[in-house]
């Protein structure tokens, strides 16, 4: 589903955050990507949706190869794939509600079909009775799951997360990772990169770990391997 | 693009009119501000610019006819002048109406000179560009049976030149106020450009094209732009309305020069303030936006 071949990828400021990656991701699996900060985890996660580009290789997802996909195509790709990040990324003056419903207006859904599917997510995220609440009323675990739930309303095969829940207390990040627990058992396919040894080491799963810009290991059901 | 999104974009910008409280009130002062100023100055700068060509159009060349010359010299006189290009309007004014003016001018006594009237038959003509008056002069001067050919010399090169540069400084002062309104919009939009930035970062990782994002932003500069014409369209119209109807009855006395009719003039500049506040609107928007659409 997702094959990474020779990414190389140099900043313009001279910092090689990739340095000949190569990597296949089935369909339906659950990966954690582990590394020291600095160490080119988060530019991996990055050229996955198109924020950065590789400076060559080829990044293949579902067919689409996105070291040659056109700028205009990019919104395309993005609504094939949901993001969860550190920072949650909610738009500030929407709704819970329209927040989640931003990922379907974007492809032109129904208000029906907008109804029903947002709805759903939020019910599955727990959060339904908040839906007319502003993010800023909200705690960071559950804008969090908000944000989880605009990744997956429009049922992408594919979730990345990017350290979601560097910003979460113990107790919310489970909670958190019990919900990505079941989108994955959905047969959808996560990448979580996370410097939460607890969880990588109790829900075990595929683990590689990034140092120096190439992929230093890569186990089925891996611990997290650094000392805290 | 589906008509059910662009409902959406519309819907999308009204709402995010309300919840972007000081912020749109910060653009519809901005643009408030702008437009009155040009509103205010446009207003001015127009009747300034009528009062001119009210003056320009007052210039006229006097042509006394040769005592000698009888009916048919006088005409042909008339003809020259006529055939000379420049001249615009020629009025015939035979030594009795002459007369008549100075009687009523300076009073009963002068009829005496009913018996033996000392003047001269004149013409009055004017020029098709009142600032060519003096060539115009010069050449009726050159004709046959013309005793003295005046024009104000000195007093309208005098008033000429006054009116050359209040046009210019009219000029000088609008580019100058378009650079106070592109100021005043661009600090706005640099304002709003910082609250804009990570929300339209947002909108593109969920998957939103840049028209997706622009439309509603655009539209919102609309409605600002709309909502920042009312207070000077109002103003300038009220301002006009009063200010027309207790200077018209004394200028109309005088005589020499009169304000832009009340309608349709100031809804002209209606339309024009309303289409500078769309238009800067989408501007605005734009700029605002374009920036931040690479993500």
């Amino acid at each position: 589903m997702i094959e990474m071949i020779n990414v190389y990828k140099k900043y313009p400021n001279g910092i090689v955050a990739a340095n000949g990656i190569n990597v296949e991701i089935e369909q339906g699996e659950f990966l954690y990507v582990v590394g020291p900060s600095g160490a080119g985890k988060s530019t991996f996660i990055k050229m996955m949706y198109r924020e950065e580009r590789p400076t060559s290789g080829d990044i293949i997802i579902n067919g689409t190869n996105l070291a040659k996909l056109k700028a205009s195509r990019v919104p395309y790709l993005r609504r094939q794939i949901g993001v969860v990040f550190q920072d949650f990324k909610l738009l500030p003056k929407l709704n819970v509600y329209e927040n989640v419903a931003y990922a379907l207006e974007v492809i032109e859904e129904t208000p029906t079909v907008i109804r029903t599917k947002v709805m759903e997510v939020l019910e599955l995220v727990g959060l339904k009775h908040k839906a007319r609440m502003f993010p800023t009323e909200l705690s960071g675990g559950e804008q969090q799951r908000v944000s989880i739930a605009r990744s997956i309303v429009n049922t992408p095969k594919l979730v990345i997360a990017d350290e979601p829940t560097g910003n979460l207390d113990p107790e919310t990040s489970w909670e958190i990772m019990n919900i990505f627990e079941e989108i994955n058992a959905r047969g959808t396919t996560i990448i979580m990169a996370t410097h939460n040894r607890e969880i990588v080491n109790t829900i075990k799963h595929r683990v590689i770990a990034i140092e120096g810009g190439l992929i230093t290991r890569d186990e089925a059901r891996g611990d997290y391997g650094y000392e805290g | 693009m589906k008509a059910r999104t662009l409902g959406r974009h519309f819907r999308e910008s009204f709402k995010s009119i309300g919840r972007n409280g000081w912020m749109t009130f910060a653009s519809v002062s901005a643009v408030t501000v702008t437009l009155l100023l040009v509103g205010v100055f446009v207003v001015i700068m127009m009747n300034l610019n009528k009062v001119a060509d009210d003056l320009e159009k007052d210039v006229e060349i006097k042509v006394m006819v040769e005592l000698t010359a009888d009916e048919a010299a006088r005409a042909i006189l008339q003809e020259e002048i006529t055939n000379i290009s420049g001249v615009a309007e020629i009025l015939y004014s035979p030594k009795e109406d002459e007369l008549n003016d100075l009687v009523m001018d300076f009073g009963e006594d002068l009829r005496l000179f009913e018996q033996e009237n000392p003047l001269h038959n004149v013409f009055y003509a004017k020029a098709v560009n009142p600032q060519e008056t003096e060539a115009v002069a010069l050449a009726i001067d050159e004709l046959d049976n013309t005793f003295e050919v005046k024009y104000g010399k000195g007093k309208i090169e005098k008033l000429f030149s006054f009116l050359n540069t209040s046009r210019n400084v009219g000029i000088v002062l609008i580019i100058a106020l378009l650079f106070t309104a592109m100021f005043l919009i661009s600090n706005t939009i640099r304002i709003t450009i910082v609250a804009r930035r990570r929300d339209i970062e947002i909108m593109k990782l969920v998957g939103a094209t840049n028209w997706f994002i622009r439309i509603p932003f655009i539209l919102e500069g609309i409605w600002l732009g709309i909502l920042g014409a009312i207070i000077p369209i109002t103003l300038v119209t009220f301002l006009y309305y009063k200010i027309y109807h207790m200077l018209s009855p004394k200028l109309e006395q005088g005589n020499l020069f009169e304000l832009l009719e009340f309608s349709p003039f100031i809804y002209q500049v209606n339309a024009l303030i309303l289409l500078m506040a769309v238009f800067i609107g989408i501007w605005g928007s734009f700029m605002s936006v374009r920036k931040f659409l690479k993500v």
